[in-house]
């Protein structure tokens, strides 16, 4: 079975490029493009992971996050957050809200695979 | 990475400079919504990140900066003033140069740039101001190259690392969980876990929230320690960890020290078990998982990998769902293909017209049932046509806001005061003619600022109100658009422009030209009001340039000035530049063809309806009025002179100035779509010709442009027509 991957960006390129890396790399791949779309949509695609960008519309990726693991959803799966940010206090609030791990952009594939390895211990 | 995907990102760049560009203008216009301000910081945003990605340094360096001022905004550290609007403004120009030299190549002003980004650091607080953007984030502890570049402390050989793993139990509330860790971990190398559960308290005595488990492994491995640390540094700060390496416990410490100073500052580390535990006293076979929260695997590879299966196994979801919900769906298509289709409608217009003629050429005696379907046939392809066409239309909306700036620039650059008021913005017009019309009206609108807009001081005392006024509008007029760029400033100095005219030899010294005349000078080759080359609008080019852009295009520009008033420069262009209605014409036994939009009337001529006026003039009467004649096959070159058969239908045209003329024709055939095919890079560019295109009987016929038809017959221009009129008149 692939594992997959929820990926919530606003932007559409780096949509494209998870896209394109994750696919080639064996991982099934679904995308939102806003916080508030991936929410809705989280327990429909029951992903395995989730890949959530911090500046978004609609609502920001420490509101994913929040939701997620809030008594509503109480999702339990892995949440990287994948963001160009790397100020400590932003990662700490990630981190206080429960995401896994923390990615910056620019990514490159090898490193994300790795993470999402990581914390999936998929095989792809 | 691959190329279309950097396509997009431009594309989206587009759109995103575009979304920029319009917050900042709605800040300007005062509307400080923090929603706005959102939007444009997501938006610079997004193209950070996305510039980040194909390594577009400079690009990224300067969104960061921008972007960073704009969070200070967004916090409301920093007050929206003018001075600030206007900086913002400047960057958000500068970023959209960034972007084009990124995908066109080329080089932006380094100066301005230097500029910029000196201004935007006085914005930027202190301690942001360090905070250089790192591309690889995180001190690279994921950067695959860290496999290639040997540690200069570290043995090439192999090394057996201690490690103590205790999760708090936060850990287990992100998803982590210790199995991957050390899933990940034998990757690395020889691996073996000790589950460690001495702080396992009685059955009793668990709280399902805690974490009691810890780790001890010994990891032997080649690979440098840094892979190691990258293991765990989603779970820095969740857990009590120590690495250790063959006797290097230094070198650990201050690694680890590192770490943590990359996650900026220590986590709470809970004292390392100096309270004896009491579960030390039953540390039985419960090691069995089961009550805890999250279970924790046993360091055998069966059971995760089943859990891993459990989840991977949940509800199928639809894929492709997520791209389609949004607010306005749309497809993003190539342009290549949209233009290939109306290459294929241009030629099924020519297809239907040579089957039309075809038909016409059996001699069956009944055709009519025929000609029905032909009918829905010529019908169909229209409609086809329009919508290809559709397609490629846009609102002029992104050009006219792109024109703001351009007043703004022109405006700060010659120390005047004007604003831009646009009207009719969501006007559609050709992708293609939007693209190649952003030079003129940036020229025209230079122009303004720089000649028609007089200094505040000087409108002052011109009982004119301090702020000038600039306005761009765009409509659809008759098949064709009509953009108009009107100024309130001080209308073409008339005296000044044929003085210079005459100075630089356009025109005889003892010329006679009516107001309009003198206007349309500007459009001449070599002339430039400017008394000495302004750095904004005199590059060395004119107003001629304009005119051939718009010529390029199909179009038309004309001038027209009141002293004291203002001035209006109005651009015709036609809606489409692949089809249009035509008449079909004979000219001297050619056939040719006449734009339907620059017709006013036809008639047949007779005999009394034709005044002579001098030796090389003709004036046709029409209803108590004169319009002078040009004979059509005597301009292009295609009749003697001396041959003297008067050609018999007139076709009345209208200038852009407004003046009329009439076009003599042998005989009018038809009148219909045609395709037109540019002229470009086959013969050059003929005088009276706009294009060609082909006719149902696979012939070549001329598509003629009745204003340069008039222009090259001087007898009968436009130019000429007032004086001689009212020449005409008194006699």
């Amino acid at each position: 079975m692939k594992t997959k991957v929820l990926a919530i960006d606003d932007s559409r390129t780096i949509r494209n490029l998870l896209a394109a890396t994750l696919e080639e790399a064996g991982f099934e791949y679904v995308s939102a493009v806003d916080g508030r779309e991936g929410v809705d949509m989280y327990e429909d695609v029951a992903p395995d992971v989730v890949i959530t960008d911090i500046n978004m519309p609609n609502l920001d990726g420490f509101g994913v996050i929040e939701e997620l693991r809030g008594d509503g959803i109480n999702s339990k799966v892995p949440i990287l957050v994948l963001t160009t940010e790397s100020a400590p206090e932003m990662k700490a609030r990630a981190r206080d809200a429960g995401a896994t791990g923390w990615i910056t952009k620019p990514f490159d594939d090898a490193s994300l695979i790795f993470a999402l390895k990581r914390v999936t211990g998929a095989a792809a | 990475m691959s190329g279309s995907i950097q396509d997009t990102f431009f594309e989206e760049c587009e759109e995103l400079l575009e979304a920029t560009d319009e917050g900042l203008t709605a800040i300007e216009g005062g509307d400080h919504d923090p929603e706005v301000v959102n939007a444009v910081f997501r938006a610079v945003h997004s193209i950070k990140g996305g510039a980040g990605a194909f390594g577009l340094d400079e690009l990224v360096a300067f969104a960061h900066r921008f972007e960073t001022v704009f969070d200070e905004v967004r916090a409301n550290r920093l007050d929206l003033d003018e001075k600030l609007i206007q900086l913002l403004l400047r960057s958000c120009d500068h970023l959209c140069d960034l972007v084009a030299t990124a995908r066109d190549g080329g080089e932006t002003d380094q100066a301005h740039h230097d500029v910029l980004i000196e201004a935007l650091d006085k914005y930027i607080p202190e301690e942001e101001e360090d905070l250089t953007f790192e591309p690889m984030g995180l001190g690279g502890a994921f950067e695959p190259a860290s496999l290639d570049l040997p540690e200069s402390d570290e043995p090439a050989g192999e090394e057996t690392y201690n490690i103590r793993f205790h999760p708090l139990k936060d850990m287990y509330s992100t998803g982590n969980e210790p199995f991957f860790l050390f899933q990940a971990l034998s990757e690395l190398g020889q691996l073996e876990v000790t589950l460690d559960d001495t702080e396992l308290p009685g059955f009793d005595g668990i709280d399902t929230s805690e974490s009691y488990l810890a780790w001890n492994l010994t990891l032997v491995s080649s690979e440098p320690r840094a892979k190691i640390e990258a293991v765990f540094e989603f779970v820095e700060g969740l857990c009590e960890l120590s690495i250790e390496g063959d006797g290097d416990a230094e070198a650990d410490a201050k690694a680890l020290a590192a770490l943590e100073a990359a996650f900026g500052g220590a986590p709470e580390m809970p004292a390392p078990s100096n309270e004896p535990v009491q579960a030390t006293a039953e540390p039985t076979e419960e090691t069995s998982a089961a009550p805890f929260e999250p279970p924790a695997p046993a360091p055998e590879s069966e059971v995760p990998s089943a859990a891993v299966e459990a989840k991977a196994s949940s509800p199928k979801a639809e894929t492709a769902k997520s791209e389609q919900r949004g607010p306005k769906p749309t497809l993003r298509v190539d342009l290549e293909r949209v233009d290939r289709l109306i290459n294929a409608v241009g030629e099924l217009i020519i297809n239907h017209s040579m089957l039309a003629q075809q038909i016409a050429n059996l001699n069956v005696p009944d055709v009519r049932d025929v000609e029905t379907e032909l009918e829905g046939f010529k019908n169909l392809a229209r409609d086809i046509q329009e919508g290809v066409m559709s397609i490629r239309a846009q609102p002029v909306k992104p050009l006219f806001q792109r024109m703001a700036r351009i007043v703004r620039e022109a405006s700060s650059a010659t120390g005047k005061t004007c604003k831009l008021v646009t009207d009719g913005e969501n006007t559609e017009v050709d992708k293609t003619v939007i693209e190649r019309l952003s030079d003129p009206l940036t020229h025209i609108l230079r122009n303004a600022v720089d000649h028609g807009i007089e200094k505040p001081e000087d409108r002052q005392s011109a009982g004119k109100a301090k702020l000038g006024e600039i306005k761009l509008t765009a409509s659809h007029r008759s098949g064709s658009v009509c953009i108009e760029i009107k100024d309130d400033g001080a209308g073409v100095n008339r005296s000044r422009v044929k003085q210079i005219a005459i100075d630089k030899g356009l025109i005889p010294e003892n010329a006679d030209l009516t107001d309009s005349e003198i206007d349309n000078l500007l459009f001449l080759p070599g002339f430039s009001t400017a008394k000495e080359i302004s750095n904004l609008s005199g590059r060395g080019v004119g107003m001629d340039v304009v005119k051939n852009a718009v010529a390029g295009l199909g179009g038309r520009i004309n001038i027209s000035s009141t002293p004291g008033k203002g001035s209006t420069f109005t651009i015709i262009l036609p809606l489409t530049l692949a089809v249009m209605d035509g008449m079909v014409v004979s000219v001297a036994d050619q056939t040719m063809v006449v734009p339907i939009t620059s017709i006013v009337e036809t008639m047949r001529g007779s005999d009394d309806m034709i005044n002579n006026l001098g030796a090389d003039g003709t004036l046709l009467s029409i209803r108590g009025n004169f319009v002078p004649i040009c004979d059509v096959a005597s301009a292009l070159g295609l009749r003697k002179e001396d041959n003297d058969q008067p050609p018999g239908v007139y076709l009345l045209v209208e200038t852009e100035t407004g003046q009329r003329s009439a076009l003599a024709v042998d005989d009018i055939h038809d009148q219909r779509q045609v395709v037109i095919k540019s002229l470009d890079g086959v013969c050059g560019e003929i005088p009276g010709v706009a294009a060609a295109t082909i006719l149902g009987d696979g012939k070549i016929a001329m598509i003629l442009d009745p204003e340069s038809i008039l222009a090259a017959a001087p007898s009968a221009a436009a130019f000429d027509t007032e004086r001689r009129m009212s020449n005409a008149i008194a006699s």
